[in-house]
């Protein structure tokens, strides 16, 4: 019996009015905790019921305590008959069974009913007592802590990443069940929301005992899905990282640089990590993808199996068994190395991280994108209790992600995640990530802290363009791909161009600012069932895949960019239709090379007018790239005619992009790979579609002046933050009118949904102005034939126009950058800073420079075999021995880490623990007004440090009407619910003693309708991380600031 | 692009008050679209009109599921489901429960009541205000006027704490809340000329002299009705015409007070007598409620030409001192060196000067001269 829950209902207000002949309600409350229930009085004739009842106690196991939430129902007596119910609230009492967490919960809480909304709003307060259970069988997992912040969330420092863990769980939809056609919608949607209360309960338990298992203490970047499979059943699973978590004493958690560095563990600047080097590591970039469709009946054993395998955008991955060959030819030094590293990973099943962003040097190379897909049959979940099929199915994608990864030379995966798209009895699994070659030493129990380092091994990469050299070899690359020397550090390979699913890390140089890029894509489909359907779909699917990667291509060497970060890639199935859409911020890297333009060939040479066509489009290609060159500020240095050349390509030879994947592929063999040059991508004329997609090219909108836009927590190019924040969900149905619309058309209406969405954000944001428009997020569905849904999350940040070109947060960085090269004991001038200028430097840039010309031109040959390459590398170690000066460095190190340590002990005087009680006690119970909270998607909000998480925030809702039109009809309904649900959430952040939310998603908005009935659906899941922020500027915050500052700082959101 | 669905939340409400003005308004969307587009908007920030459309419904739709909560503006403070920061509240409640004078000058003093409301699409086209505008408006009216009906307490201050207003709003609310409990008549042609807010001053004087709250504060509707004992004993004014000697008195004690502060002093000077007399008859008579409600017309028809000529140049000062006499009218005994009756007779007499000056002064004068308030008047004066 190791808990006591206790729960006392104060009172109501604003009830809607249950008794039509007095006006009133005579209202009373169900506390309901697993089977047991307990009501209060009833409070007569009162809207406004002051119930103030005793405290009501539940004994219950731990186990209990963290699947099941805490239901307080309201009615109103009735004396004749049945008593009606007037609404629900669920609570989840997780954070309180952590101690760190919050630890008590206490506000009003908005009265939910799923047919009327919100009816009045009720104040409950709820507590836990723990009692300590050292049973080693147990199956609770209390205290683990829950995050869905993808970084190491500030004011912690991670002292261990142990890795990946998931869990699923599976159970029949109420929906679906034979009770529900005799049942009230309102009883079917209370037992569905139920229902996915308690699985969600359940799954963050088993996942809690995972990582008690692996001996973490905390899971970050938990991801949490459910999937809707009608007839066949309801999954929930979750993935997540599971680390452990130190807590940082409140003031020594980063504080000015906080918003563009996730670093919270400055004691791990200190190393970079020994490993391998880039040159010989097998590297990097482009993205892999596969689309494996066993698909399976239900009725029969048969198995169909098609194996697809598209890598884009140059090419060509077939099995996935070639991928192996990473790291067999490694050099002895390398094969150490590589032993500690894959020890320290290998004896993971899935070395997957669902972190986008990364304790400095954490990341040490960077591969490219990794996916795959697998087209499923549904059939009914036979037994809840044993979800193997389901189980199985992640387990095959996993597998290819990792032997994805592994062709890459990685031995990881970051920022990765995983989605569904339903479709009837369809269903695509889809899995994606970045490979990436970390550094073994958060993996590995107690080095992070001792820094012995094996120094032999450092990698010389500089932090700011290290991740970008090539982890994989590059005699045995896994797709064809231009490499040439950094362009920053001049020292090792880096590939042309790099997509990646992560967030920028931070201290990555870049030039100019970043932007959205969005590829969309729909492909029409005939009509299908079951397998047949199965089939047309994963046939379709590489081609969208691999449309949709040339459509990324495109813009992004229209934007004169070179790599792509958060990319998502979004695959929708609908009954006659599939929709694809890739977002991703668009960004310069400085150690990339530029990109070449784009060059448009016509199919026949001959024709005149077709030739001045031809021309004309050419010049508006060249004038766009150079108009955007100037909207995002780039202007890389100049560094030398070889390495720059004019954005216009001169016709040398191209790497060509193609328009279909069967030509790519007899193509691709053209392709010199020893050829270092970049080029433009030539587009071909030779159909009139190929016209339509130039020319959707050509038309993307332009961002208005004084907006920036970006998917990622980073925004490339803006430091300066103010705290003006408007976090806002925006959806939208385009109903298809058109019976025989073509591919083309739908694409362009696809399109123009899109960007019209876009349009509208800019327009009603435009007080903010400048601002920009972080982590877009988009999310496409088919609901139902005709229709196309499309939903946004997104936060408007305000930010000073003045500065935006400095760095503000630049000491914090460098520092960050000599630490590291400090601690990696090579001297500053390696690490070639494009900012730095300074003549010395320079002239040593440039006779590395020379060095690396020649070499790039003889890459093959010069590199060709391991003993060149060996010796390379030796006497780059040699080189760098010189410049060392072990002393000195190491005392600085020691007399930095000795002043941190002295500067986090004066700090840490304010531990907030007192704080958040005295912050609830001015709330007060009178309600006389209410707490402000902000919302973000990100992970921090500017201005603000997080004191405190108090607890992962995870609700799911569902609204019914059978009024629709008197609600303002479809719009009016979805537009009232998803301010309920913000209002939900909010009060209860604020029941926590919370002030914010950050890393806010909505992660389903599943909307059905049936206008005809004048009925209508909704389903939306929400999460996030609970938070206590202060202004940065206070250092020791007055509790009774905060409601002023959060007042003060939405202000400018309208 | 026409949207099946088209929404756009913020956690922080995004209200434009643009926009919020031209739905107060009562504009359909699609007008609202125009009229944002002739104001410029688009080339502000590059919008097309879809966007605008989308935006200008989105807004719509968020002010309608904010209407609910307006009518007891006292919630939004404490309503959980739009998170709206404390000045721009302030703005939404101002703005929803300001009204047009046009249209408020048609329904002043009439009964709040469904047949009324019936009436508001003649009125609409009369007045040029929209009929959802006058909807809104005359729904406010009413519902002001159910709350602070059962209230105890001052009018004004009631109406400023139920409502949220500014002092003036709630001051012009509860001119609107006296007029239509009292249903002075203010349509007759004769009376058009007076403004809403002449009506409102009037009303303010009255509230504040002569209703049962002017002597006992804790009583119900105290500002609301009348004071019946003191309209008694008007009647007793009539003194002030029967008795040679008080007449003489009144008047030098008037002009005494008047000289030189008014240009319609000799007018009033020749005209005293038959002033003071129309006055006088108007008080004692308030006892009838029919008369009461046609108290305004009468001070209009039954005072002498004069007056009419005069009248109309300084409205606003009219009954500005009622508040002396009042206080006065009680406590008779305390002017010993006039009979009681008098002093009440110059409040009624005051209270006539609705439309001209010297009407006014004539009371002014006498309050001078009881009860040296003459500070008040120059108050007035200094108002002109």
């Amino acid at each position: 019996m190791p808990g006591k829950l206790k729960a006392k209902i104060v009172a109501g207000r604003h009830l809607p009015v249950m008794d039509r002949a007095s006006d009133l309600t005579d209202a009373f409350v169900e506390v309901k905790f697993g089977n047991t229930t307990f009501k209060t009085d009833v409070c007569p004739k009162s809207l406004n019921p002051q119930w103030n009842s005793e405290w009501f106690k539940f004994e219950v196991d731990d186990e209990d305590l963290q699947d099941e939430p805490l239901q307080v129902t309201v009615l109103d007596h009735d004396t004749y008959s049945a008593n009606d119910a007037i609404g629900k609230v669920y609570i989840d009492i997780d954070p309180l069974l952590c101690n760190e967490a919050a630890s008590v919960i206490s506000g009003w809480f908005p009265i939910y009913d799923t047919i009327h909304g919100i009816r009045g709003e009720i104040n409950v307060l709820v507590k836990v007592e723990l009692f300590n259970d050292l049973n080693r069988f147990r199956q609770s997992s209390c205290g683990v802590k829950f995050f869905c912040t993808t970084s190491i969330p500030r004011c912690y420092r991670a002292a261990m990443v142990h890795g990946f863990v998931e869990e699923l769980v599976v159970n029949e939809d109420p929906e679906y069940q034979w009770i529900d056609r005799i049942r009230t919608p309102r009883a079917s949607n209370e037992a569905r929301q139920r229902l996915i209360s308690l699985m969600s309960g359940e799954l963050q338990r088993k996942i809690g005992l995972k990582v008690l298992e692996m001996g973490g203490n905390a899971v970050v970047g938990y991801l949490q899905c459910f999937d809707l499979e009608g007839e066949s059943g309801l999954v929930v699973r979750a993935i997540g990282t599971a680390c452990t978590l130190d807590k940082l004493s409140s003031g020594s958690a980063p504080n000015t640089a906080t918003h563009t560095h996730p670093n919270t563990a400055p004691a791990s600047n200190a190393c970079n990590s020994p490993s391998k080097d880039g040159k010989e590591s097998p590297l990097a970039h482009g993205c892999r993808s596969t689309h494996n469709s066993p698909v399976h009946s239900a009725c029969s054993a048969q198995r169909l199996s098609q194996n697809f395998s598209v890598s884009v955008p140059t090419l060509i991955f077939t099995g996935m068994g070639s991928g192996g060959s990473a790291g067999k030819e490694a050099g002895p030094l390398k094969t150490l190395l590589r032993q500690q590293t894959q020890t320290a990973l290998e004896q993971r099943e899935f070395p997957f991280f669902t972190l986008t962003s990364f304790p400095p040097g954490f990341l040490v190379h960077v591969g490219g994108v990794v996916s795959a897909r697998s087209v499923k049959l549904l059939d009914r979940i036979h037994n809840p209790d044993e979800p193997e099929t389901r189980d199985a199915w992640w387990e095959e994608i996993r597998q290819e992600i990792k032997s994805h990864a592994k062709a890459l030379g990685c031995h990881a995966v970051v920022g990765y995640s995983e989605s569904t798209s339903i479709c009837e009895e369809v269903c695509i699994l889809s899995a994606s990530g970045t490979a990436a070659i970390l550094n073994p030493r958060y993996m590995r129990e107690g080095c992070l802290d001792i820094g012995i380092v094996d120094h032999r091994f450092e990698d010389p990469s500089p932090p700011s363009c290290g991740f970008c050299h090539i982890p994989y070899d590059e005699l045995n690359m896994p797709f064809p791909t231009q490499l040439t020397y950094c362009y920053h550090c001049r020292r090792q390979k880096v590939p042309d161009v790099l997509f990646t699913t992560i967030d920028l890390p931070p201290e990555a140089a870049v030039t100019g600012k970043g932007c959205l890029i969005q590829a969309r894509l729909c492909r029409l489909k005939k009509k299908a069932q079951g397998e047949v359907n199965a089939t047309a779909i994963s046939n379709l699917l590489p081609f969208m895949e691999y449309e949709l990667h040339t459509q990324l291509m495109n813009k992004l060497k229209l934007r004169s960019m070179n790599a792509l970060f958060g990319l998502r890639i979004q695959i929708s199935i609908g009954e006659n239709m599939l929709l694809g859409l890739a977002s991703a911020t668009g960004v310069y890297l400085t150690a990339l090379p530029a990109p070449g333009g784009i060059q448009i060939a016509g199919k026949t040479p001959g024709d005149l007018s077709n030739e001045h066509h031809i021309l004309t489009i050419q010049k508006r290609i060249n004038d766009t790239i150079a108009k955007n060159k100037e909207i995002y500020q780039i202007n890389p240095p100049e560094l030398t005619e070889e390495v720059v050349g004019s954005p216009i390509p001169e016709p040398r030879q191209r790497s060509r992009l193609f328009r279909s994947h069967s030509e790519s592929s007899d193509e691709v063999s053209e392709l010199d790979l020893s050829h270092g040059k970049k080029d433009a991508f030539v587009l071909e004329i030779d159909d009139t579609d190929a016209v339509e997609d130039i020319h959707s090219l050509l038309t993307d909108a332009t961002i208005p002046t004084g907006f920036n836009s970006c998917n990622t927590e980073i925004m490339p190019g803006i430091y300066n933050w103010t705290s003006a924040v408007q976090m806002f969900t925006s959806v939208r149905v385009f109903r298809l009118s058109n019976a025989n619309l073509t591919n083309q058309g739908l694409n362009k209406i696809f399109t123009d949904l899109c960007e019209n969405l876009l349009k509208s954000f800019y327009f009603k944001l435009r007080s903010m102005i400048p601002c920009c428009l972080c982590h877009l997020n988009f999310t496409v569905a088919v609901p139902e034939e005709e229709l196309i849904q499309v939903a946004v999350t997104a936060v408007a940040m305000t930010y000073d126009k003045d500065q935006t070109q400095e760095k503000p947060a630049e000491k914090p960085i460098t520092k960050g950058c000599i630490e590291t090269e400090e601690q990696l004991q090579f001297p500053m001038e390696l690490c070639a800073d494009s900012s730095s200028t300074n003549t010395q430097l320079s002239s040593k840039i440039s006779g590395v420079q020379e060095t690396t010309n020649v070499s790039s031109r003889a890459a093959s040959v010069d590199y060709g075999s391991f003993a060149d390459r060996c010796s390379t590398w030796l006497e780059l170690l040699r080189l760098k021995a010189h410049t060392i000066r072990r002393g000195s460095v190491k005392t600085s190190r020691r007399t930095q880490s000795l002043a941190h340590s002295v500067s986090s002990l004066e700090r840490s005087s304010p531990v907030p623990d007192g704080r958040s009680r005295s912050l609830r006690s001015t709330r007060g119970f009178g309600g006389s007004s209410v707490t402000v909270v902000k919302m973000t998607p990100l992970s921090f909000l500017p201005g603000t440090r997080i004191i405190k998480y108090l607890g992962i925030i995870n609700m799911f809702f569902i609204r019914e009407t059978t009024s629709l039109r008197e609600e303002g009809g479809v719009s009016g309904f979805l537009h009232s619910f998803i301010a309920e649900v913000f209002a939900m959430v909010r009060a209860h952040v604020a029941a926590l003693g919370g002030n914010a939310v950050v890393s806010y998603s909505m992660k389903e908005c599943v909307f059905m309708e049936n206008p005809n009935k004048n009925q209508a659906q909704c389903l939306i899941n929400v999460s996030g991380d609970a938070v206590i922020c202060v202004r940065e500027t206070d250092q020791e915050p007055v509790p009774s600031n905060i409601g002023q500052t959060c007042t003060s700082e939405t202000d400018g959101a309208t | 692009m026409a949207m099946e669905l088209d929404v756009f939340v913020g956690n922080t409400t995004i209200m434009d008050e643009e926009v919020y003005q031209l739905w107060l308004d009562g504009y359909t969307v699609s007008d609202a679209v125009k009229v944002r587009m002739e104001g410029g908007v688009m080339e502000e920030c590059e919008a097309s009109a879809d966007v605008l459309l989308s935006d200008t419904m989105d807004q719509y739709r968020t002010f309608q599921m904010c209407e609910r909560l307006l009518y007891s503006p006292a919630k939004l403070a404490n309503q959980l489901l739009f998170q709206i920061p404390p000045h721009r509240q302030a703005i939404l409640i101002e703005r929803y429960y300001a009204f047009d004078d046009a249209f408020v000058r048609e329904v002043l003093g009439k009964k709040l009541s469904k047949g009324t409301k019936k009436d508001l699409d003649d009125i609409s086209a009369k007045t040029n205000v929209t009929l959802k505008s006058c909807r809104r408006q005359f729904d406010n009216f009413k519902r002001v006027f159910k709350v602070v009906e059962e209230l105890k307490g001052p009018l004004v201050e009631n109406i400023r704490q139920h409502f949220l207003l500014s002092d003036k709003l709630a001051r012009d609310y509860a001119a609107i809340v006296f007029f239509a409990n009292n249903r002075f008549e203010t349509g007759k042609r004769k009376l058009q000329y007076l403004t809403f807010q002449d009506f409102a001053f009037c009303a303010g004087q009255l509230i504040n002299n002569w209703t049962v709250g002017a002597v006992d504060n804790m009583v119900e509707d105290m500002d609301v009705d009348l004071d019946k004992e003191f309209l008694q004993e008007l009647k007793e004014l009539k003194i002030l015409i029967t008795d040679k000697d008080l007449l003489d008195q009144h008047k030098s004690l008037v002009c005494t007070a008047l000289r030189g502060k008014t240009k319609a002093f000799n007018e009033m000077e020749a005209n005293f007598k038959n002033l003071s007399r129309g006055l006088v008859n108007i008080a004692a008579k308030l006892t009838n409620t029919k008369d009461v409600r046609d108290f305004f017309i009468d001070l209009v028809e039954k005072t002498p030409s004069c007056v009419g000529q005069i009248h109309g140049r300084h409205q606003k000062l009219y009954l500005q001192n009622v508040s002396r006499l009042k206080r006065i009218s009680s406590p008779a005994y305390f002017f010993p060196c006039l009979s009681p009756p008098p002093p009440p007779a110059d409040a009624v007499i005051s209270a006539p000067p609705v439309r001209t000056f010297s009407v006014f002064d004539l009371s002014a004068v006498i309050i001078s001269s009881l009860s040296a308030s003459l500070l008040e008047s120059s108050v007035c004066k200094s108002d002109l």
